[in-house]
């Protein structure tokens, strides 16, 4: 029998609703038994992409677990705001040791796991992009080159915010951070430089390499429960607003994120073996400046006299973006 | 069994009697023949169920055993000088964690200038970190330390340093008599660790502390290493009569009853003091050994129980508390009821200078005279230093210093410039 395939959104947004779906479909934050693995009374900022991203992808894998996982934090906000003595926000073994060191120690949980014959006990490592990108960089590059199994996150909020943000390897060219601000000639983070830690990944040819953000958690769900799916180095790496650093309000969390993604300035993939096998299309294409202009990081190029040459440059980086993974290609027209 | 062996495979087969879970290894000289042997067990299957991991640096290596140790998993690794520094953030970390990691160093010198021999100063470093540092004389102590180290590691809920001179030991072969199997397991339980990772029941470990607790969290640290000091003794007893040899303990004295002068010291130079002492003995001088065998937590009572009657103290050390002093020396001065006018340091053998019986009988017998200074430099080219001196007063550019100091022996183009 054939049939038509429908599909259901809600009016003015491209979600579709969650009891619309079959039971195995729906979002794992919509089942009453999830985990709450992040529980509520943590410290995190009003609007934090950190907290919604992290209690996603921790639930997500507590459900593809079937609740057994045990995490690794390196230090910086997640760890902070989740676990201020006495008292911890977290539903599931959870350790951290060190800034730089978070993939280093899931491996060796990973490996006490092994030699005590708990295969169904799976680990992931978490970080910000500071964490990541740039102390933890070594411990991260050793976990993917002898494939331990370990899922690591990368929560990425371009800066290292949690000791008042200052500039990372992820911080954006044309960004203030106080490290880089725009004073005199400067107009913010250089352009040049930065690390891309996906496409690192990719070339160290682990598993699964995915990116997302957290205007699309389903999506992101989805990511993490794909990710379970397969044993060795996986990597995660997804784009959290930070209200604070990037100077928007905090219930423009989403919409900055999703304004990421939609300006191809934060391409979102999959990539299995180090090849990219998915990517998620741009619906709409926007001008970077629709994401840039909400910002007071970026501030400073909208100020007359507007430094339209850094809006184009960073223009030039989302295009590039969009050619590479051809963001735009065959998108699915719809009326 | 009786074997003779190189010191880093007796200890390679001692940590492999102790059953350890997980094994992270990253070469550094003296200490990479102890991984190697243990690499090629856990290859032929002989300690299965372990994981053997090549790790990326020291500090992933620290880190990789923090994991597993949280884990429940029984973990070890081995490293020495340059890189017991590159892991320093995460050897503080594992103490603070509480966490019962076993860690041999090969003790070795400290650059710039870079220098692959043996001293002390790499351990020493790292004194106030909050492992347990024990030194062995001998590759039987050293092999011993290994398995003591386990117990009272996992008793405790803390780490242990077992440390052994570099080459020395480490590349020397010895008679030692190997433990068997079933030995080490009489006196080695599986490990039960007081906190675990376990998705069975949830904890959340090395969560932040601030002013609130942490001054609590640091003296229970302290108290725990206090406890060490009684059970180090006690287990050392009960190694003996399961094993049937003296092994650890916090102390060991040589000819000290009537010892009016005290030479104390760690590792395996006790025994070029030994047979200096013996000579000295022979000539009728009062002179005895303190063999410092547990150096954190520090014996404090026992080196001052062992010092009581002594006239006059040297602190023979391998290391240096740069624009100060001795460092073994201040510990024992704290621990000395007499003057410290009375307490002499003796640096010795830093980056591998030889520490000869000659050397030492000239020293000894300005102690025992009465003329020794307050602090020694045991063979220092006196001449050498105050030639290199002097070029830096008169040259600004007077170069490189290692460089200079080996023009000056004519190791490195002498004549040129």
């Amino acid at each position: 029998m054939t049939y038509q395939p429908i599909r259901f959104y809600q009016t003015g947004t491209f979600t579709v609703g969650n009891r619309l779906l079959p039971d195995e479909q729906r979002s794992v934050q919509a089942n009453m038994r999830r985990t709450n693995s992040l529980n509520s009374g943590h410290r995190a900022c009003q609007g934090c992409g950190e907290a919604l991203g992290a209690r996603y992808a921790i639930d997500a894998a507590m459900e593809a677990t079937h609740r057994q996982l045990v995490a690794a934090n390196a230090t910086g906000c997640l760890e902070v705001f989740s676990t201020p003595y006495p008292e911890t926000s977290w539903q599931i073994p959870w350790i951290h040791s060190l800034f730089g060191n978070a993939a280093a120690v899931a491996t060796g949980i990973s490996a006490a796991m092994r030699v005590k014959g708990r295969h169904d006990v799976r680990v992931v490592a978490q970080g910000g992009d500071g964490g990541t990108t740039d102390i933890g960089f070594g411990c991260l590059s050793g976990m993917f080159e002898r494939n331990d199994d370990v899922l690591y996150i990368c929560y990425d909020n371009g800066g290292y915010m949690n000791t008042g943000v200052q500039r990372s390897s992820a911080t954006p060219p044309g960004a203030r951070t106080n490290t880089t601000m725009p004073i005199g000639d400067s107009t913010g983070a250089r352009f040049g430089q930065g690390k891309d830690v996906p496409a690192i990944a990719m070339a160290h040819e682990i598993p699964y390499v995915a990116t997302a953000t957290v205007a699309e958690l389903r999506d992101l769900e989805a990511k993490v429960r794909r990710a379970m799916e397969f044993r060795g180095a996986r990597y995660i790496h997804i784009l959290v607003p930070c209200p604070l650093g990037w100077g928007h309000p905090s219930a423009d969390t989403i919409r900055i994120a999703r304004l990421a993604k939609e300006t191809g300035l934060f391409p979102v993939f999959e990539a299995e073996n180090g090849a990219v096998k998915h990517v998620s299309k741009i619906k709409v294409k926007l001008p970077v400046e629709q994401y840039l202009q909400p910002q007071q990081r970026f501030a400073h190029l909208f100020k007359e006299p507007q430094r339209r040459d850094i809006i184009e440059r960073i223009q030039q980086l989302a295009d590039r973006n969009i050619r590479r993974y051809r963001l735009l290609d065959n998108v699915e027209r719809r009326a | 069994m009786l074997k003779q062996v190189e010191g880093s495979a007796a200890v390679a087969e001692a940590v492999a009697l102790c059953r350890p879970e997980v094994i992270c290894a990253y070469p550094i000289s003296p200490q990479t023949h102890i991984v190697e042997g243990l690499g090629r067990m856990v290859s032929a299957g002989k300690l299965a169920p372990c994981e053997f991991i090549n790790v990326e640096s020291e500090f992933a290596a620290m880190s990789v055993a923090i994991g597993a140790s949280a884990a429940g998993a029984r973990s070890y690794t081995a490293t020495a000088s340059q890189g017991l520094l590159f892991m320093a953030e995460a050897v503080y970390n594992a103490a603070g964690l509480g966490l019962p990691i076993v860690m041999t160093v090969a003790n070795r010198a400290i650059g710039a200038p870079i220098n692959i021999w043996n001293d002390h100063t790499d351990a020493l470093s790292q004194r106030d970190c909050g492992w347990i540092q024990l030194f062995a004389e001998d590759n039987q102590e050293a092999l011993d330390l290994h398995i003591q180290a386990f117990r009272l590691a996992e008793e405790l809920s803390l780490p242990v340093m077992v440390c052994m001179d570099g080459f020395i030991l480490t590349h020397a072969y010895e008679r030692v008599d190997m433990p068997s199997q079933e030995q080490v397991d009489a006196y080695l339980p599986p490990y039960e660790p007081r906190q675990v990772l376990d998705p069975a029941d949830p904890v959340s470990i090395g969560a932040m502390v601030g002013p609130e607790a942490f001054m609590e969290v640091r003296y229970l640290a302290h108290a725990k290493q206090r406890q060490a000091l009684e059970l180090i003794p006690a287990w050392a007893d009960e190694f003996r009569n399961i094993f049937g040899r003296e092994s650890g303990g916090l102390t060991h004295t040589y000819k000290l009853e009537d010892a009016d002068i005290v030479v104390v010291a760690l590792g395996s130079v006790l025994g070029t003091i030994k047979d200096t002492v013996d000579e000295m003995r022979d000539q009728g001088v009062k002179i005895g050994v303190l063999g410092i065998t547990c150096f954190r937590p520090w014996p404090s009572a026992a080196v001052r129980d062992a010092l009581s009657r002594a006239k006059r103290v040297v602190v023979l050390e391998k290391s240096l508390a740069v624009g100060m002093g001795g460092i073994v020396s201040n510990n024992v001065s704290a621990s000395y009821a007499g003057s410290p006018d009375l307490v002499h340091t003796v640096i010795a053998g830093l980056g591998g200078r030889s520490i000869t019986r000659k050397s030492l009988h000239k020293v000894f017998a300005e102690a025992v005279e009465g003329r020794l200074d307050t602090l020694t430099f045991l063979d220092l080219d006196h001449a050498m230093v105050e030639r290199v001196l002097t070029r830096e007063r008169e040259q600004r550019r007077s170069g490189p210093i290692a460089e200079s100091i080996l023009r000056e022996i004519g190791v490195v183009a002498a004549k040129i410039g």
